[in-house]
């Protein structure tokens, strides 16, 4: 059975050095943190043995990432609850995605670019699903792209120009901390060079979170009532009155809006960052159509650009991966041997409450903890497949379950940071588990040994 | 006597963090099974600190904890709980053709339960 080697991430920069006084004491510089999209790449991690001790410039949840991944005492792999070889629980999800007639692959946003692309290789050869977290997070943002288009921008631009950020539908100050500091409101830029004082800042939500105390501006906006605020900000771009009616619908005055919009329109650099403050809610792709056709709207007057607060690690290669290889960013099957995409058809928590797939091979994510009870009780009956290097609900119920190295710590490889900017991994510490990359490797060899014997027999 | 409240499933920084530290840990079980109310909302109902309610709607059922929300965060009639399994039951498997399930700002009924109440529902926290 072939045994690929990982990927290395580019190490030039982050060679582990020891120190003299401790050379049982490494230290990696310029490591990647994976925990949220920020994926901030100037970490400098301490490491004593398997154990990472010191996390230099992470935030809050990335020294909260890099304390808790270390080396558990878990199998390797397990089938049906029992420990199995490494070699036995290949080949039993090889049987399984080989029987089934409709699976889907999942999850994919917390591991390497290298990995997801076998798991779509793995699909292919199946001809089943391809879905990631990107579903139930900015999933109804990619449908938006595909109606309006999208006015896009780098973070490193954010941090060089922009002098006016609206938050939309979201709480960086608890979700990513470092997005302020390092990216968005307070770092000094070519053309905000004294940083937060050159930048204006609005924050537009339903609940007045920590983020609120941030800003200059904040919006309280009713309950399901932002794309009615979209609408009515677009138009007061284009110089039209919007029905007075807006003002009751969702709980900002008129008076206010015109001020914020005007001000909007005198910047020379602006940014709407949304969260999924607007895709969970009712409305979802349509929502983020408003927002980001007001960006569009913007640029009749100056520079608008909007993005997307993505949560996960690598959810942001994951949508890049499904897109360069099927033309599709998620939900995307491959049955008919050609990639068709049909969000609400072939996005997994559909094909799960439907009770639809007959497979599922899950890659680090955890829809037994927060599908739907109808999903999740399909999700019991069928065959899973999960790869993760944590003990979860979703693990408890597999079939087979392996135990991976964490990716960033243990391995290398690429991810992509929220504005599409691919990021090398520099890993802290070796893990006597395999990466997902291997382990899927791994997996597609033997399908394809199945496939090639079936087909000659 | 239920009242309707909107809740909003959401990322915190304790959910984060003592999601790393592990889904089992008694921190992550009661950030994800502790709901947050308005104070007035609370005090109308004859609610404290740590006091039990039962919230459902047509998707699911969950007893809970709840507790008040710092300062002026949540508006009246609007509850809060960190994004987990807990809030995840109260949601339903239809995406309405999008792929996502409304998973914030849905409707939800609120009542107070005694510390008797057998929970038939998911019973969440500490």
């Amino acid at each position: 059975m072939a045994t690929p080697a990982v990927p290395s991430g580019d190490s030039s920069a982050g060679t582990p050095t020891e120190t003299a006084e401790r050379p049982d004491v490494k230290v990696v510089s310029n490591a990647t943190c994976t925990f949220c999209g920020c994926v901030c790449d100037d970490m400098e991690l301490t490491v004593e043995g398997n154990r990472i001790v010191k996390a230099r410039n992470a935030c809050v949840l990335g020294k909260a990432w890099f304390f808790n991944h270390h080396i558990e005492d878990r199998p390797e792999a397990t089938i049906e609850g029992r420990p199995a070889s490494y070699e036995e629980a290949i080949e039993r999800a090889a049987e399984i995605l080989c029987n089934a007639v409709y699976p889907v692959t999942y999850g994919l946003s917390d591991t390497t670019c290298e990995a997801q692309r076998v798991a779509l290789a793995i699909t292919d050869w199946i001809g089943g699903t391809v879905d990631t977290t990107t579903s139930v997070c900015h999933g109804p943002s990619g449908i938006a792209f595909q109606e309006v288009g999208e006015v896009t921008c780098s973070l490193g631009e954010i941090k060089n120009r922009a002098d006016f950020l609206v938050f939309w539908g979201g709480n960086p100050a608890e979700s990513h901390p470092r997005h302020f500091t390092r990216y968005s409101l307070m770092p000094k830029g070519e053309f905000v060079p004294n940083g937060r004082k050159d930048r204006t800042a609005v924050l537009i939500d339903v609940r007045k979170t920590k983020s609120a105390k941030a800003v200059d501006i904040f919006l309280q906006v009713k309950p399901r009532s932002d794309f009615e605020l979209a609408w009515a900000m677009r138009a007061l771009v284009r110089g039209i009155e919007p029905d007075p009616s807006v003002e009751r619908k969702t709980g900002v005055s008129l008076e206010v809006l015109r001020d914020v919009v005007e001000r909007m329109k005198q910047a020379r650099f602006g940014v709407i960052l949304f969260g999924m403050g607007l895709t969970m809610t009712r409305g979802k792709h349509l929502n983020s159509e408003a927002v980001l056709a007001l960006a569009r709207d913007l640029n009749r007057h100056t520079r608008w650009t909007a993005k997307p607060m993505r949560g996960h690690g690598n959810v942001t290669g994951a949508d890049n991966v499904v897109s360069w290889t099927t033309g599709y960013p998620f939900g995307v099957n491959l049955g008919r041997g050609y990639p068709r995409f049909n969000p609400g058809e072939f996005t997994t928590a559909d094909l799960l409450a439907r009770g639809e797939a007959d497979a599922a091979l899950i890659i680090a994510s955890d829809p037994m903890s927060n599908f739907s009870q109808p999903a999740r009780e399909h999700l019991k009956r069928i065959p899973v497949i999960v790869l993760d290097p944590k003990e979860t609900e979703t693990s408890r119920i597999a079939t087979v379950a392996f135990t991976t190295a964490t990716y960033g710590i243990n391995t290398g490889g690429t991810v992509y940071r929220m504005d599409d900017v691919p990021i090398p991994l520099r890993p802290a510490f070796d893990s006597p588990y395999r990466s997902d990359y291997e382990i899927l490797k791994a997996i597609e060899w033997r399908v394809r040994e199945k496939q090639l014997a079936a087909s000659a027999g | 006597m239920a009242e309707t409240f909107i809740i909003i499933p959401g990322r915190t920084s304790r959910q984060g963090t003592t999601l790393n530290e592990g889904k089992y840990t008694s921190g992550y079980r009661e950030e994800t099974g502790t709901l947050q109310m308005n104070p007035q909302d609370m005090q109308r109902l004859g609610l404290q600190d740590g006091d039990r309610v039962r919230v459902w709607n047509d998707h699911g059922s969950v007893v809970v904890p709840c507790k008040a929300a710092r300062g002026d965060e949540l508006p009246e009639g609007i509850l809060f709980i960190s994004y987990g399994d807990v809030s995840s039951r109260l949601m339903g498997g239809d995406t309405h053709g999008s792929g996502m399930p409304d998973s914030k700002g849905f409707d939800v009924f609120l009542e107070p339960v005694g510390q008797s109440t057998d929970a038939k529902d998911a019973v969440a926290g500490p």
